[in-house]
């Protein structure tokens, strides 16, 4: 059976920590020809350039072609070809198939259409499970364990993906706590809370972002994303909200680490990018490395 | 005679097959189709806008020489929850079933988030019962959870 990426929980624990263990050698040794005579389609059905150059950057490191298009304008799809005859063509060129598109479960449909496995590198607002594994791994590396972890999660926590995709893998490990400082508008939706409830995971929500962060293991950073209001004022209400500064972080703990899957507008200063606790830049590079392990874990390359 | 009137009934018996009572009025054409009664050769009668106390108007539909498996008549518990089947063998009721919602729904419903697939090309849509009553449906692909307020019966 092929391995398809679509959603985070796709994924088991041990799967998890075999991305990470993954990661941990292409980090050490970025260039490997484990893909030679391979080709992968990197199939961009709207733009993401940051993404697909991840992507990409890790194909090429282990030695793979790439064939594709960065956004749907240059495809058939603009010609009306439906997704389905777009991945069916596809799989009978590539031996994997990464996917990025506009339209939420097109990634799941597009794995049940192929024959080649698929991973999911973002569709719609639903899932981006790549992005959590990456996540996982930056915080694995700047924490050196994933249980007993403060993660404050601060922003836009209605429709962050990255926030909930996250979320949902950390509860995978041991005796979590999430903090979560949101306002009225993008709180963190029941149906997490209800899972934490469920797994009796602590957690808390906050309006203020105070001093309460000095308790935190990790920062979790998020975009406040116009595209996701329907009414424009709502967003001029909540878009400067939360603004993280270098010195709110002077009385927080030596170890904390402040994450954000970029890109960033105006939530983290440029002054905290001098801190020795701004990680963002690191995680991006991180993406690389993953993104290598995931291919190789897919296509049982290692 | 007037006790003849009153129990006269409104669609004829039948020897051999289902009857299907207490459906929603408004749904009978939409349980007709997700059963496939349409594209059957079976004599079939049906009656519809009959008084229930129940449902207020009802329909009933009785089906010849057929019987249905758990899995297919379940289909309908979305649209007809209260949905009564009776067996019946030589013209006498030999069992009574009640449908229930199945653990996953093929088809039927539509997921009700605008931005997924199975609403902009053509994909059966799937879902997993996360909640029998109130009803809520997982979508297999955008994952979103389409609850009583916003079914719709596709």
């Amino acid at each position: 059976m092929k391995k398809d990426l679509i959603s985070i929980t796709d994924y088991s624990k041990e799967e998890y920590l075999r991305i990470l263990e993954l990661a941990a050698i292409f980090e050490k040794n970025p260039n490997q020809n484990l893909l030679n005579g391979k080709v992968v389609a990197s199939l961009f059905f709207e733009p993401s350039t940051r993404t697909r150059l991840s992507f990409e950057t890790a194909i090429s490191r282990l030695g793979g072609r790439v064939i594709g298009f960065a956004d749907a304008g240059s495809s058939s799809v603009s010609k009306g070809e439906t997704l389905h005859d777009t991945i069916r063509m596809i799989s009978n060129y590539a031996d994997l198939i990464v996917m990025r598109h506009p339209l939420e479960g097109a990634a799941r449909y597009a794995a049940e259409v192929a024959s080649v496995p698929v991973i999911n590198a973002g569709d719609g607002a639903n899932q981006h499970p790549t992005q959590t594994l990456l996540d996982l791994y930056s915080i694995f590396k700047t924490q050196g364990t994933l249980d007993n972890l403060n993660i404050f999660m601060v922003g836009d926590l209605k429709y962050g993906r990255t926030v909930h995709s996250l979320l949902m893998a950390m509860t995978e490990f041991e005796n979590p706590i999430f903090n979560f400082i949101a306002p009225d508008e993008l709180l963190m939706p029941e149906e997490y809370k209800m899972h934490l409830r469920e797994k009796g995971i602590r957690h808390y929500e906050h309006r203020e972002f105070t001093d309460i962060i000095s308790a935190a293991d990790i920062i979790y950073m998020t975009r406040v994303q116009k595209e996701r209001f329907s009414d424009p004022i709502e967003y001029e209400k909540v878009k400067n909200v939360y603004i993280l500064r270098e010195q709110m972080l002077r009385h927080t703990k030596p170890n904390v680490r402040v994450l954000h899957p970029l890109p960033r507008v105006n939530e983290i200063h440029t002054d905290v990018d001098r801190s020795e606790k701004a990680y963002y830049f690191d995680q991006a590079l991180n993406g690389v490395f993953t993104r290598e392990a995931i291919i190789a874990h897919t296509l049982n390359l290692m | 005679m007037e006790e003849k009137v009153k129990k006269k009934l409104k669609v004829s018996a039948i020897k051999n097959g289902t009857v299907i009572d207490h459906i929603p009025a408004r749904n009978l054409f939409k349980v007709i189709s997700i059963l496939g009664l349409d594209k059957i050769d079976n004599q079939i009668t049906f009656g519809t806008n009959l008084e229930s106390h129940k449902l207020g108007s009802k329909a009933i539909i009785k089906v010849s020489d057929k019987y249905f498996e758990d899995d297919e008549i379940n289909k309908i518990a979305l649209i007809a929850p209260q949905a009564k089947l009776n067996i019946i063998r030589d013209y006498a009721v030999t069992e009574k079933k009640e449908v229930e919602i199945p653990s996953e729904i093929r088809g039927i419903v539509r997921c009700f988030n605008p931005r997924c697939i199975t609403n902009n090309e053509a994909i059966t849509t799937r879902f997993s019962v996360i909640s029998k009553s109130p009803i809520a449906l997982k979508c297999h692909y955008c994952e979103k959870i389409t609850d009583q307020e916003h079914l719709q019966i596709l």
